[in-house]
């Protein structure tokens, strides 16, 4: 039985012929670049982000609860494994941020020239370890 | 058929067919907004929540409670939660809907996605609030 599905999987071309739509080229064939690392990075670092929010709604939960609670939870939060988490979390939200910022640009149509896609790549690389290594340094001068 | 070369096509898409609802003009915008939508709020409500918690290191509960229960921080909190899980849930559901290919599992696991996102939401709320009205 024929899937209705199918009918989204073609297309005309210009002289009318109908064909079957071509699928993008799957990862393992498919040469790595800094476009396509960028773009999986966005959604590895959006994935981590959205694990690392149980550490932020335990830390509001706790604090609503009791002087115990959040005693365990900004203990966790301050011991070696809780600040090698946050420092994975700062970094993986700098990333996603500035990267989200780029495809802020992206949607309102500035930026498509492969020159500047490359630019705008870098940039982004190079602003998450400046940003990173700069809030970790107020982290520490605040303390 | 003539035409021997080309793919073998069961149903073939009319004019209403695109009309009704297989064409590109449904809902798929409305995805599309809210995910621009909750980025731009989410970028000065991020930038404000970084700064508060590193000046809320090592805060007893009291501060952090008298700290988030004022009535604009308690504000500007709610709206990160709001803007934080709908994006967040967004963003899942992309990548749940592109890996998951099965039906009954991609189905099942945007529900699980979706009611944990809602309680984490709440909860997040709930504690907010909590602190804004009883401290």
């Amino acid at each position: 039985m024929a899937d209705v599905r199918d009918a989204l999987m073609v297309g005309k071309t210009s002289d009318g012929k109908l064909v079957r739509r071509p699928l993008s080229p799957h990862l393992q064939v498919y040469k790595p670049q800094i476009t396509s690392a960028l773009s999986i990075f966005h959604r590895v670092t959006g994935v981590a982000l959205s694990v690392g929010t149980l550490m932020l709604v335990w830390w509001l939960v706790a604090a609503a609860t009791s002087d115990a609670a959040y005693a365990t939870a900004s203990g966790f939060i301050g011991s070696w494994f809780g600040m090698l988490l946050l420092f994975g979390w700062t970094v993986a939200l700098w990333y996603h941020f500035c990267a989200g910022i780029r495809h802020l640009f992206w949607d309102a149509g500035y930026g498509f020239e492969l020159p500047t896609v490359h630019l705008t790549g870098k940039l982004v690389l190079a602003a998450t370890v400046v940003l990173s290594v700069l809030t970790w340094i107020v982290i520490f001068a605040v303390r | 058929m003539a035409d021997t070369k080309g793919p073998e096509i069961a149903i073939r898409r009319s004019m209403l067919g695109r009309a009704r609802g297989l064409g590109a003009a449904k809902s798929g915008t409305a995805h599309w907004w809210a995910m621009k939508a909750t980025s731009l709020a989410l970028i000065p409500l991020t930038l404000w929540m970084l700064g508060s918690m590193i000046g809320l290191q090592g805060a007893t509960r009291a501060q952090v409670a008298a700290w988030a229960g004022g009535p604009i921080t308690a504000t500007l909190l709610l709206a990160t939660i709001a803007a934080l899980f709908h994006h967040m849930y967004l963003g899942v559901q992309t990548v749940i809907e592109d890996y998951i290919h099965n039906e009954r599992p991609r189905i099942a696991w945007l529900m699980v996605t979706k009611g944990v996102a809602w309680l984490l939401g709440l909860a997040s709320a709930i504690s907010v609030l909590k602190l804004a009205f009883t401290g």
